[in-house]
C-alpha cells in the first residue's frame, strides 16, 4: 500500500481527542526572539546567509507593511491578532546535511503522516502505487530538512530546492520571478510574507522540458506559537510542464497559529502548470478553540500565449481560511482553472475562491467550486471574473455548489463580474442543497452507517473536482473528507 | 418468521398504524392491498426504521428479535430490506460503488469480511443483466437520469445482491408498464426461497399476477381487516375497496 493510502488509517489509529494530526514532535529548536521589527527581519536574513538584496527586499516590505491596514471584508470574525506575539522564525538547531543527519524525532513525526521522505520508502511506495514518483521537499516548521530526488530531478534541468537556497545559488532567477506574479505591496498578508518569509519550494523547469515526476511538499507547524511564512515560487519556462502538489498538516494547538503564505507561478509560452493541494491543519477543537489562521496569496500568472495554470484544492482544515488561487491570463489563448473543495464543521470559517483576470485574447477559464458546511461552521464563495477591454473572446464557465450538513451552518456565494468588451462570455450557474433526509434513510436503509452515508454522498457532490486531483492525492483527499466530517450528523 | 402484534404507529400526531396484527413465515410471500391511505407504506417504513415514524405500541420481531429497538442499518444488516416506491438519487456517487459501499457496511456490521472487488464484481455480472441493468447504469450516479422502471429494477438487483432475510416491496408495480413488470416480477419471483419472508405491497391485483402470494391481506384504516388466499385480490380486483368506504381509483 502507497504511503499516502496509509497516512491517514495510520495517524487516525493515533486518535488524539478529535484531530487526528493532534501531535508534537519534542525537538529542540532555534526561534528568532518574540515580536515583529527589522530586528527580527535582520535576524531571519542573517540566519539564512542572505545576500543583501534579499535583506533589502525584506526590509522595504516591511516597511510597508506597517503603513497597511489589516484587510476586514473578508466573511470571517476572529479576535484582533496581536503581530507582536509571534515568533517569525523557528529552526530545528543544527541544519542537517544530509538526509541521515536528520533528528529521528523529526523523520517519526513524518513516518506517523506516512510521508516518504527517505527514499527508499518513496521508492517502495513507487512499486506498489504503479508508477507514478513523488519527490518530496519537506518543510519542518520552517527549514526544508531534506530534498529528495534532486540529482533525479537535476540531470532533467529541473531547478528543485528550498527557496532560501535557491537565494544564494539561483540569484538572477529568484531576483527576475520574485514579487512578479504577487507584488511586495499586494496585500496585508503577503507583504508580511515578503518580510519575514523563513522558507519554501523554488522550481524551475527549463524550456521544454516536462518534469519527470510529481512535486510534492509537505508543511508541518511544530513549534508553539509560531507563524509559518511559507514562500513558494514556481517558473516554467517555455513549453514546461509541472505537476507540483501541496499537502499540510499540523499538530493540535490551544493557540491560535498565524499562517501567511505567498505562492507564484508563472507559466511562459505554451507552458502548464498544474497545482494541487490538501490542506488539512488543525480546525481548532469542537467548542471553536485553537486552530490554525490561514491567511494565504496564491496567484498564477499566465504570461505567455498558450500558457495554462490549473489549481486544484481541497480545504479540510484551519479555523480561519481566507485564500483565493488566481490566474491572470495574460498570453493570448491562455487557459486557467480552478477546482475546488472547501469543507467546514465546528466552528471553521471559510472565505475562499478565485480570480479569472482576463487581459489576452480568447482566453478561458473554468471554475468549479464545492463548499460543503457542516456544524456551526460558515462557508463563503468569493470569486472575480474580469475581462479587460483588449481580452476579446474571453470565455469563463462557473459551477458553484454548495452543500449544506445541518441547520447551523451557513454557506454563501459571493461571484463578482466584469467585462469590458462586449465579446466576452461568461457562465455562471450555483446551487446551494442539503443532504436530504431522505437521502440519507435510503443508505441508511443499505446498511450504511450515518457517518459512512454522509461521507458517500459528500464525495459524490464533490467527484467533479476530486476526479482533477492525481490518483494517490485523491484516495486521501477522500478519506480526510470523512474524518472531517466526523459527528456532522446526529 | 416477521410477527407484528398490535402495532400502533404515528408521525406526528397523527397515528396511522392502529393496532396491526401480521405474521409472515419464512418462504411465504404476504401482499397487503388497500386503498389509498390505509397505512401500506406507513407499515414499510415503520419496520425499516425511517425516522420520524414513532411506534407507540405493540411489537415487531423477526426471528425473535425485536427490530424495532434496532437502528436502520442494524436492521439492513439482520437481512430486513425495503424496496422503495420512489427510489432516491444520489449524484456523483456511481451505482457500483453504492451497492459495494452497501454490501461491505452490513457485512462489517455482522462482523464478516469485506468482500473482494474480483467476488463482487462476478456478482454483479451474474445478476445485472437479467433484469436489465446494463454497464452504463452501473456507471451512473445511483438513479440519476434513471426512468422509472430503470429505478425499480434498480431496487431488485441491490435486493438480489444483499440477499436480504425480509424483502418489503413498497408498490414497486407503480409506475411499470406491463413489460417491465415482468422482468422485475422475474427478479423477485428467483428470490422466493424457503428462508426468506417477503411482504408485497400493492395497489392494484396485476402485480400478482406475477408474483402470486400465499396469502393476501387487505389493510384499512391502519390494520388488517381481512386475509385470504391469492384468490381475495381477484376479489378486490372486482368489487374494489367499496366495502372499505372508497372506492377503487
Amino acid at each position: 500500500m502507497p504511503a499516502v493510502q496509509e497516512t491517514v488509517e495510520r495517524v487516525r489509529a493515533l486518535d488524539v481527542d478529535q484531530y487526528k494530526y493532534g501531535f508534537v514532535t519534542d525537538i529542540e529548536s532555534e526561534k528568532a526572539p518574540k515580536g515583529l521589527s527589522e530586528d527580527t527581519i535582520r535576524y531571519i536574513s542573517a540566519k539564512k546567509n542572505e545576500p543583501e538584496w534579499m535583506l533589502d527586499w525584506r526590509l522595504q516590505a516591511y516597511r510597508r507593511w506597517l503603513t497597511m491596514p489589516e484587510p476586514t471584508w473578508a466573511r470571517v470574525s476572529y479576535p484582533k491578532i496581536d503581530f507582536q506575539d509571534y515568533y517569525y522564525y523557528s529552526a530545528p538547531k543544527a541544519a542537517p546535511k544530509s538526509i541521515d543527519e536528520i533528528n529521528p524525532e523529526i523523520l517519526k513525526t513524518y513516518e506517523k503522516l506516512g510521508i516518504p521522505l527517505r527514499e527508499r520508502d518513496a521508492l517502495l511506495g513507487i512499486e506498489s502505487s504503479g508508477g507514478s514518483r513523488v519527490a518530496v521537499d519537506a518543510v519542518f516548521d520552517s527549514v526544508s530538512v531534506a530534498t529528495t530526488f534532486k540529482a533525479e530531478l537535476a540531470k532533467a534541468g529541473v531547478i528543485f530546492m528550498p527557496i532560501s537556497e535557491a537565494i544564494r545559488e539561483h540569484p538572477d532567477l529568484v531576483k527576475a520571478y520574485l514579487g512578479s506574479v504577487v507584488p511586495v505591496s499586494d496585500n496585508f498578508y503577503a507583504t508580511l510574507n515578503s518580510a519575514v518569509f523563513s522558507d519554501g519550494s523554488f522550481v524551475y523547469i527549463p524550456k521544454g522540458v516536462r518534469c519527470p515526476m510529481e512535486l510534492s511538499t509537505y508543511f508541518r507547524i511544530n513549534e508553539r506559537n509560531t507563524g509559518q511564512f511559507e514562500r513558494t515560487l514556481i517558473i516554467a519556462d517555455e513549453g514546461a510542464y509541472v505537476s507540483y502538489l501541496e499537502g499540510c498538516t499540523a499538530p493540535q494547538r490551544d493557540e491560535n497559529q498565524l499562517h501567511a503564505a505567498v505562492v507564484e507561478l508563472v507559466a511562459m509560452k505554451d507552458a502548464e502548470i498544474k497545482y494541487s493541494t490538501v490542506q488539512n491543519w488543525y480546525p481548532g477543537d469542537k467548542d471553536g478553540k485553537g486552530g490554525i489562521y490561514n491567511f494565504v496569496t496564491k496567484r498564477g500568472d499566465c504570461r505567455g500565449d498558450n500558457s495554462k495554470i490549473s489549481w486544484t484544492q481541497v480545504e479540510t482544515g484551519s479555523a480561519i481560511t481566507w485564500k483565493y488561487p488566481s490566474c491572470i491570463l495574460r498570453g493570448d489563448n491562455s487557459q486557467g482553472e480552478f477546482y475546488s473543495i472547501a469543507i467546514s464543521n465546528g466552528y471553521q470559517q471559510v472565505d475562499s475562491g478565485t480570480k479569472m483576470i482576463h487581459l489576452g485574447k480568447n482566453t478561458s477559464s473554468r471554475i468549479i467550486s464545492k463548499g460543503i458546511a457542516a456544524g456551526h461552521s460558515e462557508n463563503t464563495y468569493r470569486g472575480l471574473v474580469s475581462a479587460h477591454r483588449k481580452a476579446t473572446g474571453a470565455r469563463n464557465f462557473t459551477n458553484c455548489d454548495s452543500l449544506l450538513i445541518g441547520d447551523r451552518c451557513g454557506a454563501h456565494t459571493v461571484p463578482y463580474m466584469e467585462a469590458k468588451n462586449a465579446s466576452a462570455q461568461f457562465e455562471h450557474e450555483a446551487t446551494t442543497s442539503k443532504i436530504s433526509e431522505d437521502q440519507l434513510f435510503y443508505c441508511l436503509q443499505r446498511g450504511l452507517s450515518q457517518e459512512e452515508a454522509v461521507a458517500l454522498i459528500v464525495n459524490g457532490f464533490v467527484r467533479d473536482v476530486l476526479q482533477q486531483l492525481p490518483m494517490e492525492f485523491a484516495v486521501e483527499a477522500q478519506k480526510l473528507i470523512a474524518v472531517s466530517l466526523e459527528g456532522s450528523v446526529g | 418468521m416477521l410477527e407484528i402484534k398490535n402495532l400502533h404507529a404515528r408521525i406526528g400526531d397523527n397515528e396511522i398504524l392502529k393496532g396491526l396484527d401480521l405474521t409472515i413465515p419464512l418462504g411465504e410471500v404476504h401482499a397487503i392491498m388497500g386503498p389509498n391511505g390505509s397505512g401500506k407504506s406507513t407499515l414499510s417504513y415503520v419496520l425499516s426504521g425511517k425516522p420520524d415514524y414513532e411506534v407507540t405500541e405493540g411489537s415487531a420481531t423477526f426471528d425473535g428479535q425485536d427490530i424495532l429497538a434496532l437502528a436502520p442499518e442494524e436492521r439492513a444488516a439482520a437481512g430486513v430490506f425495503l424496496a422503495f416506491q420512489y427510489p432516491i438519487e444520489i449524484p456523483g456517487v456511481a451505482n457500483m460503488t453504492f451497492l459495494r459501499a452497501a454490501m461491505n457496511a452490513q457485512r462489517k456490521t455482522r462482523g464478516e469480511e469485506e468482500i473482494s472487488t474480483p467476488d463482487f464484481l462476478k456478482l454483479v455480472r451474474a445478476k445485472a443483466p437479467d433484469l436489465g441493468i446494463t454497464q452504463d447504469m452501473l456507471r451512473r450516479g445511483v438513479n440519476v437520469g434513471f426512468s422509472g422502471g430503470e429505478k425499480k429494477r434498480n431496487e431488485i438487483l441491490q435486493m438480489a445482491l444483499l440477499q436480504p432475510r425480509l424483502c418489503i416491496l413498497d408498490e414497486t408495480d407503480s409506475g411499470l408498464d406491463i413489460d417491465a413488470l415482468k422482468v422485475v416480477a422475474q427478479g423477485v419471483n428467483a428470490l422466493r426461497s424457503p428462508d426468506r419472508a417477503m411482504l408485497v405491497i400493492t395497489h392494484y391485483q396485476r402485480l400478482l399476477d406475477h408474483i402470486v402470494p400465499d396469502v393476501v391481506h387487505v389493510m384499512h384504516k391502519g390494520r388488517i381487516v381481512r386475509s385470504g388466499g391469492a384468490e381475495l385480490a381477484l376479489e378486490l380486483e372486482e368489487s374494489g375497496y367499496a366495502a372499505y368506504g372508497q372506492n377503487a381509483a
